[in-house]
């Protein structure tokens, strides 16, 4: 198949097309009706999804699949997948029709949520696929509608807030992006990211109302990107937009973004920031990596006094982010592959976790830590399940979350110790800030009243996790299988970055000496 | 060679004689019995004159000895204002029904507007370019003023007639000094007097036009009129200030820069400029706090008139190639906008107010979706067109060197999401009261959902108006 990239990025969409233009109605059997093809629609696109992982070949570190047509103002519709982005477009097929039996007890206006989720799983693997600049630039933005949407109508109290700090945040964050697109466009001529990756932006200093630039125009691209990228992954300080809008979204809502969205940040910094802007990356990676220590230990800490459960995951996922701009940024091979492995490994983490919450909000209608407590005796297999995700945030070897860690961890060790050990600390404590919100939710005796008669997990539950348990497990123990994938591309990436940096010292050193 | 020079002038003359003579039938038939026939006569005219300037129209050619100039540009620039005209005519035939306007005058009064629209995208002297807008505005003067019962209406008549012709004596007064300092009111003597460097009088002369013409496109500091007008406007004409004639400034703007100033690029350059990043942040932040969705308009067309500016601030063809795109991307949203509000009625009378979208997705679905897109376009977010507009012109800006504008724009843009995500917030995420009961007429209907579409489905190629929209903008400058 020669388009099998566009199938798989459009078959949502036309499935929510054929939801919006064709189900009537807002009974029972039309509202089943609508859950039942938004799932048949993306399970549908996750088999079509394992057809790319067939065809890819990891040895070939060029892009593949690709398509290409021409399209507006000279820019270009074209796809294709390397072995950084393949796996974050399998990541999301594989979690969407989870995600969308896991809203299977939503009764309102189910229609929309379905059309709502299908268009944001296009505009998901649009991100990931796109290899022109505009082209991604477009899913990226356009993402922005659908969760609007999904957190203003189907949040919980303070919903409207949260949605609209949600999308201005982001969109400013973006439209800098979009100015140094157009600056790119402007010196390089073309907006075909193939070739911007070999193109190299002038690095010569220079100076902007009086102040010195070192790195020149590389540096004002970098920031612009960074501000987009930093704000969607979210790095500290720029977080504050995550807690809110994960407390305040519906479940599903917080595991696409969790599980995804956030991942757009640190894809943008392997695709962009690092191969585009080398010299620039070069010059600020120390101030991304204190950034990213800083976030790990602080929004450890925050996490530590957390009432919610949902605020309490949306700060771990701050954390575990830092250590993903952490690996990034130590442009290590371990560190690099660590990233990549803690994205996806946290894409079925957070996404587990937020799910255990939504299990239990269903039922209690609450995400107050205090209103819970000795949940085990009533709930063993949710007790499992939730313990299992419990370690596998934590780290515990044998889960996916100890790969990541452990990889980033020795990446940036190589680069700076002192940051390395700060770090590790992170380690121990996501075991305290978990361990406890697991021991005050499952653990102690179960003396609240209203918790009494709280039921176990319901077959489709326990189906909803069975492929998440499956993943972690799998990934924890047999690392080889991502890490075999993404090695071959990020070689290449980091030899080319190094080639640049290198040419870059001397060239600098002769002026210099000038 | 009459002959010829008049050929030149077909449309123009055409619609000059349909709106007298529709004016002497309906006088001496039936009267406003005829309206709605009037109307839609009228929609028809327009529609086919642009069809006939479309399918005639090759190469430049000019009459009475430059006076007028008819190029790719001006024949891009008629084509948008009589499609958009003919638009508003037809989806706003029934709201003027309702609300007791469905007098004869109106689509023959618009007709002559149209007409002075068009002889200002094709002005080639100083005299034409006052004749065409002065034609124009003494019509509109009249139709916002249609609704003579009315304080709110006649005020906005009165407001748009004072301030208009303010504007225009400053346009006339830097016309009469680029006259007295260039010795010819002809664009192309201007242009030569000018080949060696502009004299201070000359300056002063671009100065008060720019003023001039500013008001016109209602960009800021001179955008005062607009909120008002527009909200005292029946709600038609108020649609129709927001099209067809928005486009005809713009035209008449960069065809005045252009022809005639085109050697002084640097020296216009900066006040548009100027123009631009203001009218940007008034429109986004005087919007904020508006609550009727007419004075939200206002604002939003002024802010968009900064963004369109910012295409001709670049100083490039390739900047006047992106204000082309822009305009008709905008005009094109503003139909599908303008045939929600006309709809937008509690118990038989209209309302305006924001509030009264309270849950109107719930109520009405599909109409809400379509608003959605047209406010998320009018945002500027991928992947509806609005967001191509603002890329075109984006490009531009940061192609001609004008990044701090670009960035300026980008910020502006932001901020000014705000209040398009709040008519969705209303529309979505309120609570389902006693709101909005009118039912929307087909037409409206079809101006709502067609505009929308074209909005999404527009990303595959643009209809190929970015083709026509370069080759207007090589037509102006070479």
């Amino acid at each position: 198949m020669d388009n099998l990239l566009s199938i798989v990025t459009f078959l949502p969409m036309v499935a929510a097309l054929i939801l919006a233009l064709f189900l009537r109605g807002e009974d029972a059997v039309a509202q089943l009706g609508a859950k039942r093809l938004a799932l048949a629609a993306t399970t549908a696109t996750f088999l079509i999804s394992l057809a790319i992982l067939v065809q890819f070949d990891a040895n070939d570190t060029g892009f593949q699949l690709v398509e290409e047509r021409e399209w507006l103002f000279g820019l270009s519709y074209k796809l294709g997948v390397d072995g950084i982005s393949v796996l974050f477009v399998l990541l999301t097929t594989f979690l969407m029709p989870i995600t969308i039996a896991a809203c299977w007890g939503v009764e309102h206006r189910v229609k929309e949520y379905m059309i709502a989720l299908l268009v944001l799983e296009s505009l998901m693997i649009g991100v990931f696929v796109a290899l022109d600049l505009v082209l991604f630039y477009l899913f990226f933005e356009a993402g922005l509608i659908p969760m609007f949407l999904i957190i203003g109508i189907w949040g919980g109290k303070n919903r409207i807030y949260a949605a609209f700090k949600f999308f201005l945040y982001t969109f400013l964050g973006s439209v800098l992006m979009l100015v140094a697109m157009v600056a790119i466009y402007i010196d390089a001529g073309t907006t075909d990211i193939p070739t911007l990756l070999t193109y190299e932006f002038s690095a010569a200093g220079i100076s902007l109302f009086g102040w010195q630039i070192a790195g020149g125009m590389q540096m004002l691209l970098w920031v612009a990107f960074f501000a987009s990228f930093a704000v969607k992954m979210p790095m500290w300080p720029v977080h504050t937009w995550l807690p809110d809008a994960h407390v305040q979204a519906p479940t599903a809502g917080s595991v696409v973004l969790a599980a995804i969205l956030l991942k757009m940040g640190g894809y943008g910094f392997l695709r962009f920031s690092l191969p585009m802007f080398p010299i620039a990356s070069d010059i600020m990676a120390p101030l991304v990596l204190w950034m990213s220590v800083i976030a790990i230990i602080y929004t450890s800490l925050v996490a530590m006094v957390q009432e919610d459960m949902k605020k309490l995951i949306a700060y771990s996922s701050v954390a575990h982010m830092g250590y993903v701009t952490m690996g990034i940024f130590a442009a290590n091979q371990q560190g690099v592959d660590g990233a990549i492995f803690q994205m996806i490994s946290h894409g079925f983490v957070s996404g587990a976790l937020f799910l255990c919450v939504g299990v239990i909000y269903d039922r209690m209608h609450t995400r107050e830590i205090d209103a819970y407590g000795g949940l085990v005796n009533r709930m063993p297999a949710y007790a499992a399940v939730f313990m299992l995700f419990t370690m596998a945030n934590v780290g515990l070897p044998g889960t996916s979350g100890f790969v990541g860690e452990f990889l980033t961890l020795m990446g940036v060790f190589h680069v700076n110790t002192l940051i390395g050990l700060l770090a590790a600390t992170g380690v121990i404590l996501s075991a305290a800030y978990a361990l406890w919100l697991y021991r005050r939710v499952v653990f102690g005796d179960l003396i609240k009243e209203s918790l009494k008669s709280i039921t176990d997990m319901t077959a489709r539950e326990k189906a909803i996790f069975a492929p998440l348990v499956v993943m972690t497990i799998l990934l924890g123990v047999y690392p080889s299988l991502v890490t075999d994938i993404i090695g071959p591309s990020v070689e290449a990436l980091l030899s080319n970055y190094h080639t640049s940096v290198a040419e870059f010292a001397p060239a600098t050193a002769l002026a210099a000496s000038h | 060679m009459i002959g010829a020079d008049l050929a030149v002038l077909i449309p123009e003359i055409v619609l000059s004689i349909y709106a007298m003579a529709g004016l002497m039938l309906a006088v001496y038939t039936t009267k406003d019995g005829m309206a709605p026939a009037l109307t839609y006569a009228t929609a028809a005219v327009f529609a086919i004159m642009a069809l006939y300037i479309a399918a005639t129209g090759q190469g430049d050619a000019s009459s009475f000895g430059g006076m007028i100039v008819v190029d790719d540009f001006a024949r891009f620039a008629k084509i948008v204002i009589l499609l958009s005209a003919a638009a508003i005519l037809i989806v706003g035939q029934e709201a003027m029904q309702k609300s007791g306007l469905g007098r004869f005058e109106y689509p023959m009064i618009v007709t002559l507007a149209v007409v002075g629209m068009m002889v200002m995208v094709s002005a080639g002297d100083l005299i034409v370019l006052y004749m065409g807008l002065e034609l124009q505005s003494l019509a509109l003067y009249v139709v916002a003023a249609l609704r003579r019962d009315s304080v709110r209406s006649t005020e906005a008549g009165l407001k748009y007639f004072v301030l208009g012709a303010l504007s225009s004596g400053l346009l006339l007064y830097g016309a009469s000094l680029v006259y007295g300092f260039a010795g010819t009111t002809l664009f192309a003597g201007i242009i030569e007097a000018s080949m060696g460097g502009m004299s201070l009088g000359m300056m002063f002369g671009l100065v008060f036009m720019a003023a001039g013409m500013a008001f016109k496109v209602s960009a800021a500091p001179f955008h005062m009129w607009t909120p008002d007008v527009y909200e005292g406007a029946p709600t038609p004409v108020t649609a129709l200030f927001a099209t067809a004639p928005k486009m005809a400034a713009m035209g008449l703007f960069a065809r005045v820069v252009y022809d005639a100033f085109g050697m002084a690029i640097s020296d216009w350059q900066q006040i548009v400029a100027a123009l631009a990043v203001l009218s940007m942040f008034v429109g986004a932040i005087a919007a904020i706090g508006q609550t009727d969705i007419k004075r939200l308009m206002a604002y939003s067309s002024i802010g968009h008139m900064g963004f369109a500016l910012m295409g001709l601030a670049s100083g490039t063809g390739q900047g006047v190639e992106a204000m082309l795109i822009y305009m008709a991307i905008y005009v094109t949203m503003n139909i599908g906008i303008f045939s929600f509000i006309m709809s937008m009625e509690k118990d038989g009378y209209p309302v305006t107010d924001i509030s009264a979208l309270n849950g109107y997705a719930t109520a009405q679905s599909g109409q809400a979706l379509a608003v959605l897109v047209l406010m998320f376009s009018l945002a500027g977010v991928p992947p509806m067109l609005g967001f191509f507009a603002k890329y075109a012109v984006l490009v531009a800006a940061v192609d001609a060197g004008l990044v701090w504008l670009a960035v300026a724009g980008v910020i502006a843009s932001v901020i000014g999401a705000y209040y398009y995500l709040r008519i969705v917030y209303f529309m979505y995420f309120g609570e389902p009261r006693e709101g909005l009961n009118g039912r929307m007429s087909i037409i409206q209907f079809l101006g709502l959902t067609i505009s929308a579409v074209v909005m999404i489905a527009g990303i595959v190629n643009l209809f190929g108006i970015d083709h026509l929209a370069a080759n207007a903008a090589q037509a102006l400058v070479r």
